[in-house]
């Protein structure tokens, strides 16, 4: 059987010993078996500053940036300079070079304190700059990847009003001009729009060959033809921009092709399932953002002489939820360290996106029903939780479409 | 200015967590408790920081002395824009029975080895709230001192320092060699932004023990017991002023 490690630096614990087979396997002696929670020293350190960016600079604005659907310049700005929009972009792009991993980390800190301001940078990180690293010319690469390390939000435009699930069905074209390409075409749910100054825009350049004339384009926001169309009012994650973008005769050099023409279904399988894992954790900090502001009030207040935290049914009620989000987490992390391995995670990252939004639904439902009639008040910050869980079973892919990856894969171990 | 600042990091609780007092009575539950840079040891490196930026120094070195976890507190100080760190490692239960004067020793001898010109402290650390080490370490160098700083302008070989004292502002002016020590309102410490963190693992940390510097930390002090504080008992309500006085001087509060 071959084994693969993953080296971490600077832990002291360096080696995780995988089997293809998901056998854990021990390598060399038992200090190399390491907890999947265990992170290494700078992972430690990544964590400890977001959490401290969000808890200084993010939390104070939630309430507001909620109520009046809009992300603040000021968390916006702070996400570049602390270089949380660049994770994995190398250094010579003027990245932070950190791992896939520290994605995760960072998209579930922030999530413990505002999941709107987390699925901006998840977006940012696990498609758009993910995109770019793997599958864009140098051209392209050294065009962007510094502005999007350092202001240039970019979105992600795949879905349409008619197409979610079935997206590569989608509708807009890509007609071959010259050396040009002319873009029609509408897309829908458009997250980080707003702000976008890059667009990511799928397009059919051969409606013949279905879905392998899908093709991906760099759309710069100021191009002629391109307008963002109104903010949706949406249940939950309002301070992050969701928006249709449409397309009129928009001129596209073909050096904007970002990878090969005809590739950009492949290269949307591809990343979608890395997201989903980016989801995944942005739900599992949700539920224990929500599970934090939850449990010391518990502890004060007090029903028929006692704290209600002392009454056994709702010891057993937290102590359930608890198993939960450490069992999400444990799925996310896991996919993710399978992921940084190269091995196989597709499955393990729709279980893990899966999964977390269940568990994010429960929590904050249940965070909600413990903290009484306040937790139903927008005094305290549990009913946004509430709120926020719920795109979590709808966007990169519904959890019927998890369901769906998940017995594929299941099936090919047991059909004839 | 090739001039040369030290600052020490100490690895303290960090000031969210509740202190728990250990059940026998012989200090603060440490294990498992998150642990970050005392606060006034951030502002006293953001000033370092902010020196070097205006080119008054060149080299930040950064010192933290305890167990191995200490290095991550220096590696979060390198990350914030510190140059090098030293660990001087003294481990548990050592650790436990490190106090002020043997710190300072140890400050003295990486000031002399070092050949440091600004020595920058926080003004005491959150855990002992000692409040002892600059001083001491002052006297020990002969160098001056300007405790309690909310302010430092450096002019040519002297420094004016702006100290916060009972009842307003002192102004003072020291020269170079000198020993600071930062107060809450010095400045606003910054973030260390992920691509500094990354980069901060490729700065130089070098590790000692305090006997390779010559010093004895033999505890000179010992702690008889550790305390929770008394839990706050429910006032009363009075009628009126008179009934409160007569409460006050039963208590004792008059004579």
């Amino acid at each position: 059987m071959s084994r693969l490690v993953r080296t971490i630096s600077a832990c002291k614990h360096s080696i995780i010993p995988f089997s293809p087979s998901r056998i854990y396997q021990s390598q060399h002696t038992r200090s190399h078996h390491q907890a999947i929670t265990c992170l290494s020293d700078e992972e430690i350190m990544l964590r400890d500053t977001v959490s401290r960016f969000a808890v200084d600079k993010i939390r104070p604005l939630v309430k507001q940036m909620d109520d009046e659907s809009h992300m603040a310049q000021s968390v916006r700005d702070g996400l570049f300079e602390t270089g949380l929009m660049g994770i994995e972009i190398p250094e010579k792009f003027g990245g932070t070079a950190a791992t896939f991993f520290s994605s995760i980390i960072v998209i579930e800190e922030l999530a413990k304190v505002d999941p709107s301001v987390s699925v901006f940078c998840d977006v940012q990180n696990t498609l758009i700059n993910n995109y770019f690293l793997r599958f864009a010319s140098e051209h392209l690469r050294e065009k962007f990847l510094p502005r999007l390390s350092r202001d240039l939000v970019g979105s992600f435009c795949l879905s349409e009003a008619d197409c979610g699930s079935d997206a590569f069905a989608l509708k807009t074209r890509a007609d071959k001009k010259g050396d040009t390409y002319v873009l029609n075409g509408s897309k829908a749910w458009i997250t980080n729009a707003e702000h976008a100054g890059l667009f990511l825009v799928m397009a059919n350049v051969d409606f013949s060959k279905r879905y392998k004339g899908i093709t991906c384009f760099v759309v710069e926001k100021d191009t002629p033809g391109l307008s963002i169309g109104k903010k949706e009012d949406k249940l939950g994650i309002r301070a992050s921009s969701t928006c249709t973008v449409t397309l009129d005769d928009v001129k596209i050099p073909e050096t904007n092709v970002l990878g090969d023409v005809g590739r950009g279904y492949k290269y949307a399988i591809d990343t979608l399932n890395e997201g989903r894992i980016g989801i995944g954790a942005q739900m599992i900090g949700l539920a224990q953002g929500a599970f934090d502001n939850t449990i010391p009030y518990l502890h004060e207040r007090k029903a028929f002489g006692s704290p209600i935290a002392d009454f056994q049914s709702m010891q057993h009620q937290r102590a359930e939820v608890a198993i939960n989000i450490e069992a999400a987490r444990l799925l996310t992390y896991n996919a993710a360290r399978l992921k940084e391995a190269n091995l196989p995670f597709i499955k393990e990252a729709a279980m893990a996106k899966y999964f977390s939004s269940v568990v994010a639904a429960n929590t904050t439902s249940k965070c909600v029903e413990w903290l009484g009639g306040i937790g139903f008040t927008k005094d305290f910050p549990v009913e946004k939780f509430y709120r926020d869980c719920k795109i979590g079973a709808i966007y990169e892919g519904t959890s019927n479409i998890q369901l769906n990856t998940i017995a594929k894969i299941l099936d090919t171990n047991y059909k004839a | 200015m090739s001039r040369r600042i030290l600052v020490g990091c100490k690895r303290v609780i960090d000031y969210a967590v509740k202190i728990r007092v250990k059940p026998d009575k012989t200090g603060v539950v440490t294990e498992g408790v998150k642990h970050s840079m005392n606060p006034f040891d951030e502002i006293a490196l953001e000033e370092a920081i902010r020196l070097k930026e205006k080119k008054i120094a060149s080299e930040i070195v950064v010192v933290s002395c305890g167990p191995s976890q200490c290095q991550e507190t220096l590696r979060t100080a390198l990350a914030m824009g510190a140059d090098r760190g030293i660990h001087v490692e003294v481990p548990n239960p050592e650790y436990e029975g490190l106090q002020p004067l043997a710190v300072a020793r140890i400050l003295q001898r990486l000031s002399e080895r070092e050949k440091i010109d600004i020595v920058i402290l926080g003004k005491q650390a959150i855990d002992d709230d000692c409040n002892q080490t600059g001083q001491i370490l002052s006297g020990m160098l002969d160098w001056p001192i300007g405790t309690f700083v909310s302010k430092v302008e450096v002019e040519g070989e002297r420094i004016n320092l702006t100290r916060e004292i009972d009842g307003g502002l002192e102004e003072i002016s020291v020269g170079i060699p000198c020993v600071i020590t930062a107060d809450l309102r010095l400045n606003e410490p910054r973030y260390a932004t992920l691509p500094n963190i990354m980069k901060a693992k490729k700065k130089k940390l070098d590790v000692c023990k305090p006997g390779d510097l010559g010093v004895d930390i033999t505890p000179r002090l010992i702690v008889v017991s550790v305390e929770e504080p008394p839990v706050r008992e429910a006032g009363v309500k009075v009628e009126d002023a008179q009934s409160l006085f007569d409460v006050l001087k039963k208590e004792g509060h008059f004579n």
